[in-house]
């Protein structure tokens, strides 16, 4: 008889699925001291202090009870002004929007309730390493199509196209990019999404960092004409709000997708954690001014951070968005592996090496500047030093 | 005023020895243009010092003591506070100095070496000047958060160090 316990106790998805490739260099860093760390995926600030006050109010008056499946309805009618408000975007709360345990978890409910079985799924590599995953979880097929330093790691139309096959169900797209920083204008997304529409796909547009973008303002590729009714977009409060900890998200879609979604949410999650639900309302009512002095704060990191690579030759595209630089370390003739890892061992400078990233990231690596000026000078007097010895 | 030179105020109003290669940087300038900026503020006394923050109390012997006053004044025709405001602030033991809306006119932050010290201060100097009607001195405590910045060490980096 073949056991059930022994040897094959694991399901065979979860053995194939790889472990994410931050892991292991996460546990080589972590047994360091006095690493400047370029490696964290997010803010250096700690939540407002208002937002966390509005969540030790929310615990004082009781507030630990369940909220409704979709969330609070107060946080979604915000969600809903927000999203008008900032992206021209609009969704009735109460039936096309859903709180959720952050962005990561509306990544995964969106993927079950549109991925048949051996459907495939367009990813927009490098990418947030949860992507593919993701899609093979939820049965899919994940079809890597990497995006390169030549395009500014835009997605170009024909790249899109010549991934597309008959079993194509949707693509997902994340700008402004974790890891590469880059961002996509309207006009670009306006030529993918007619290519979306012409083979009926879905987009899930991951858009996470759309409140950090620092050259022109985040254009939503739900905003496009048409692409409205076959567009999920993701986003939550971790990164504009600094509230990563919190582990809320949002998702804004059709109200038969959200439908699908809400089913699983609610078998798997019930609802987001009710406190943090409540600092979300404050942050969004009375948060703005404290997102808009961060990503004034941002900007002017990421004019330093890529204007010291430019100085010490190290050849990085101006990134657009989010708070990674993502420069090209090709010239050393290291991989990214072998590149990160010396210079970890070498200069104590942690940052992550692109090709964890997917098609696209080999011959990179990712510089997160979501850390003091001063920490940003040191890490690039070593990062010369280190490229200099090579 | 063009909005770079309001990124690079706020900037030094909050780092004050920021250099300038990372000022010029961080703005989108060059070094030339960034020191031409700053430069041209002082000139026009829209910069006018730059100062520190400093804990005394964590340095021996230097302890002080500090007050902040409220001042009644009746103020005089054609000059408003001014005329009275200039006669204080120009006493060296006055750090501050400030006209209020409310219950009284002029608020005085005093800085002095003993408690006796600001007395003497309030009775023999303030209280005698004409236009001064009446004072309410309040002696700090202890100092929590100044000019923007806490007093106390300062919340930890919790992050770890290598997060997707």
């Amino acid at each position: 008889m073949i056991s059930k316990t022994k040897g094959t106790r694991i399901a065979k998805i979860a053995n194939e699925i790889p472990p994410s490739g931050i892991r292991k260099f996460f546990d080589l860093a972590s047994t360091m001291d006095n690493i400047i760390s370029l490696g964290v995926g997010e803010p250096d600030f700690v939540t407002p202090w208002s937002v966390r006050e509005a969540c030790i109010s929310s615990l004082e008056r009781g507030y630990t009870a369940y909220t409704a499946n979709a969330g609070l309805l107060e946080l979604r009618v915000e969600i809903a002004k927000y999203m008008k408000k900032q992206f021209e975007l609009e969704y009735d709360p109460k039936n096309e929007i859903i709180v959720t345990v952050g962005a990561s978890e509306a990544l995964d409910i969106a993927l079950r309730a549109i991925v048949n079985p051996g459907d495939e799924v367009i990813v927009v590599e490098p990418t947030f390493v949860s992507y593919a995953p993701l899609v093979s979880l939820a049965g899919g097929k994940p079809v890597s199509v990497g995006t390169t330093v030549d395009t500014n790691f835009r997605l170009m139309p024909e790249q899109l196209q010549k991934a597309i096959t008959s079993k194509t169900k949707a693509i997902m797209l994340s700008f402004p990019n974790n890891p590469t920083g880059s961002t996509m204008t309207e006009a670009e997304l306006k030529a993918i999404a007619k290519i979306v529409e012409e083979h009926d796909l879905l987009v899930l547009s991951d858009e996470i960092y759309a409140e950090m973008t620092y050259d022109h303002k985040h254009a939503s590729i739900a905003k496009i004409e048409g692409m409205k009714d076959r567009t999920i977009v993701i986003s939550g409060f971790s990164k504009a709000f600094a509230m990563t900890g919190w582990r809320l998200g949002f998702v804004t879609a059709p109200s038969d997708i959200t439908n699908a979604m809400l089913k699983i949410h609610q078998y798997t999650m019930m609802c987001a954690s009710t406190m943090a639900q409540h600092a979300a309302i404050e942050a969004l009512q009375n948060g703005m001014e404290d997102v808009r002095k961060m990503i004034q704060s941002y900007k002017q990191r990421r004019n330093y951070f890529v204007k010291s690579f430019e100085e010490i030759g190290l050849s990085c595209h101006v990134p657009g968005g989010a708070f990674y630089a993502f420069p090209s370390i090709k010239n050393t003739g290291l991989t990214s592996q072998q590149f990160a890892e010396q210079l970890l061992l070498t200069e104590r400078v942690a940052v992550v090496p692109g090709d964890v990233f997917g098609s696209g990231g080999e011959g990179h690596i990712r510089c997160s500047y979501a850390t003091s000026i001063d920490n940003l000078k040191e890490a690039v007097v070593r990062i010369d030093r280190f490229i200099k010895k090579l | 005023m063009d909005s770079k030179k309001i990124e690079i105020l706020r900037l030094i109003e909050e780092q004050a020895r920021i250099s300038i290669e990372a000022l010029a940087k961080m703005v989108d300038l060059s070094a030339e243009e960034t020191s031409n900026i700053i430069k041209e503020l002082e000139d026009q006394k829209v910069i006018l010092g730059y100062s520190s923050v400093i804990d005394w109390s964590k340095v021996t012997d230097t302890e002080t003591v500090t007050a902040m006053i409220d001042v009644k004044v009746t103020p005089k025709r054609g000059v408003g506070f001014d005329d009275v405001a200039q006669r204080i602030y120009r006493f060296p033991e006055v750090r501050a100095l400030y006209l209020m809306s409310g219950a009284y006119d002029l608020s005085v932050v005093i800085e002095g070496k003993t408690m006796n010290e600001v007395a003497r201060f309030v009775s023999q100097k303030l209280s005698t000047l004409d236009s001064v009607l009446s004072t309410t001195t309040h002696f700090q405590l202890k100092k929590y958060k100044h000019d923007g910045v806490v007093f106390s060490d300062g919340e930890e980096d919790q992050r770890i160090v290598i997060t997707p």
